[in-house]
């Protein structure tokens, strides 16, 4: 009998232990999706609308906010969605292979100096970009590559962070006999890269892929200071544009319209891949 | 045999140089480079006063002794290390009560990768959209007014103007910084509670440990390089904090530049071309986030690997 009570206390208190804890994060859930609700919700009412009052279900001028925030002319919203692609994809593209080629280098070849190149490309990793920016600013005018995506894109080819995520997913998937069998076949070392690690490397390379697009997407501090030419902004540099511009007195449904164009993409491409993308967080960035 | 090998292992190890060229020919290039120019630019007067340019004249340290001596930098790395702490301190209480949770396999939560993607989804989200949307939401004639003045907590023709206050818009910004972190710190706080050995939770719970005793006394200790990660990663983003409070009060760091951050100053110099101005503060921060690179790297990084 007590043995019996006890037991059910026990799952008594397990029940009351799992109910908290679905309430917090039934709470946090809120709190993280509130803002975007309102997001949807407003880019589907017309700007009166919105005036008048606050309302949870979305309204019917969707297609209509679209149309005006396509027409604004101040706002070239479908030309700085391709200069974000086109910034994000070379960054993605570059930062992926070439880190994946600098860490086969460390990882698979026994030169002198390794271990001194393997531990200074991890102590500059942290070192933020922006207290370089004023040399980079003005050697890049020098070149004559302001407007120009050069500076944005070719940089990523040296990405700390990347290439030691590529190390560590080397270390646990890419042994050595793979190589070695490689030479004995005859194969020449830039072609073995390319043609068997690069295809063992998959999985490192598409978590990453949407690490380093996802970061170039949302960048703006260092396009802002190198491109000023209007054909030439991404979307974050639009968006700051929108928000110098008094634009909540005349139309506010066309402001949630130009923030849910630049994040539903990444939403989407977050959600078909949330799972590589929740389980490559943690690998890339300490070891226990 | 032995010498067979040798020659073996000399005749590919060029190729280990070989592939490490593009990686350091571009760190060189665009790192090294506008590092030293940063540092070079440091040392002289150069400024645009009107349509004058000013200099380029050497002054020695006199950047870094004005920098210090007009308190503007005093007052902007307090505003940046208040918003990173505002946002820091519930960012790391939440994500080690989740990591905990996660990783506790005697009490599985139903959904926990779908709460996971949840909260991992802020960060992903382009921060100055971001502040963009806070500042919609959040403005006098916003969705938050509006539902203020609906619940009666606010008249009706009174909002809250939350950029005009202070304590508002900091607490906007370490809103957003929290939204956008916790997700992230969570995860790789759970990565780190679920690469401890098992058998010394199921020794303490053979001992009768409870709950707190077993966080305290083997989570804590055990979770401390990853929880040191974190606090430093985090300290260096939060010294790099400048797209979500830029964009919330308009580079002004509203109200009374009580809001503007260190990068926020830092990009003001850059825009006016204070270029010497701009290279001490560049320096500064360089050093800085350096040392704390260092440490990170030296917590994280154990001897015997490489």
């Amino acid at each position: 009998m007590a043995k019996q009570s006890k037991e059910r206390s026990l799952s008594e208190h397990m029940a009351a232990k799992k109910t908290v804890r679905y309430i917090v994060l039934i709470f946090l859930t809120i709190l993280c999706l509130f803002s975007f609700y309102i997001l949807i919700i407003n880019s589907t009412r017309a700007h009166y609308d919105i005036q008048k009052g606050f309302s949870m279900l979305p309204g019917t001028s969707f297609i209509k906010n679209f149309k005006s925030l396509m027409g604004n002319s101040n706002l070239p919203v479908i030309r700085g969605m391709i200069n974000s692609i086109i910034v994000s994809g070379g960054t993605c593209i570059l930062s992926t292979y070439f880190s994946a080629l600098t860490a086969y280098a460390i990882h698979a070849y026994d030169f002198k100096g390794r271990k001194l190149i393997f531990s200074f490309i991890l102590a500059i990793m942290m070192i933020p970009t922006q207290v370089t920016a004023l040399g980079f600013i003005s050697f890049m005018r020098k070149l004559n590559l302001l407007d120009n995506f050069i500076p944005l894109i070719i940089p990523a080819i040296a990405a700390p962070n990347v290439f030691f995520f590529m190390k560590q997913y080397m270390e646990s998937s890419l042994p050595l006999e793979i190589v070695e069998a490689s030479r004995i076949d005859g194969a020449a070392e830039f072609k073995t890269f390319n043609s068997i690690i690069i295809p063992i490397m998959k999985p490192a390379i598409a978590v990453q892929a949407i690490f380093t697009f996802v970061s170039a997407w949302n960048n703006y501090f260092t396009p802002n200071l190198l491109l000023s030419k209007r054909e030439m902004k991404t979307l974050p540099i639009l968006i700051a544009q929108l928000r110098s511009a008094d634009f909540l007195k005349f139309d506010v449904g066309q402001i949630y319209m130009m923030i849910f164009f630049s994040i539903v993409p990444v939403i989407i491409v977050y959600i078909a891949l949330s799972k590589n993308i929740i389980g490559g967080i943690a690998v890339g960035a300490v070891k226990g | 045999m032995a010498a067979a090998k040798k020659s073996k292992v000399v005749s590919y190890t060029k190729w280990g140089y070989i592939f490490l060229i593009p990686f350091f020919a571009v760190y060189i290039f665009f790192q090294v480079v506008p590092l030293i120019s940063t540092i070079y630019n440091s040392f002289f007067e150069n400024y645009m006063a009107g349509l004058n340019q000013i200099g380029p004249n050497f002054v020695g340290l006199s950047n870094y002794a004005a920098l210090i001596t007009t308190g503007d930098l005093v007052k902007y790395t307090w505003n940046t290390l208040l918003m990173w702490i505002a946002g820091f301190i519930p960012q790391i209480l939440v994500s080690l009560l989740l990591g905990v949770w996660f990783a506790d396999t005697s009490c599985k939560l139903k959904g926990d990768g779908f709460f996971k993607t949840v909260i991992y989804m802020p960060n992903l989200i382009m921060a100055s959209a971001m502040a963009m949307l806070f500042f919609a939401i959040f403005a006098d004639a916003g969705p938050v007014n509006q539902i203020l003045q609906n619940l009666g907590i606010r008249e009706a023709g009174d909002p809250y103007r939350f950029l005009e206050h202070t304590g508002s818009t900091v607490a906007l910004v370490a809103t957003m910084n929290f939204l956008m972190w916790f997700g992230n710190t969570t995860i790789l706080l759970m990565a780190g509670i679920m690469g401890i050995d098992t058998s010394l939770f199921e020794a303490a719970s053979v001992d009768g440990a409870s709950g707190s005793q077993t966080f305290f006394q083997i989570t804590m200790p055990l979770l401390r390089p990853i929880f040191v990660y974190v606090l430093l990663t985090s300290l260096i983003g939060g010294i790099q904090m400048f797209d979500i409070p830029q964009i919330l009060t308009n580079g002004d760091g509203s109200p009374n530049r009580t809001t503007m951050t260190l990068i926020m100053y830092l990009n003001k110099h850059l825009y006016s071309k204070n270029y010497g101005m701009g290279g001490a503060l560049s320096v500064m921060l360089f050093i800085v986030t350096t040392i704390l690179s260092l440490i990170i790297y030296r917590v994280t990084v154990t001897p015997e690997e490489y």
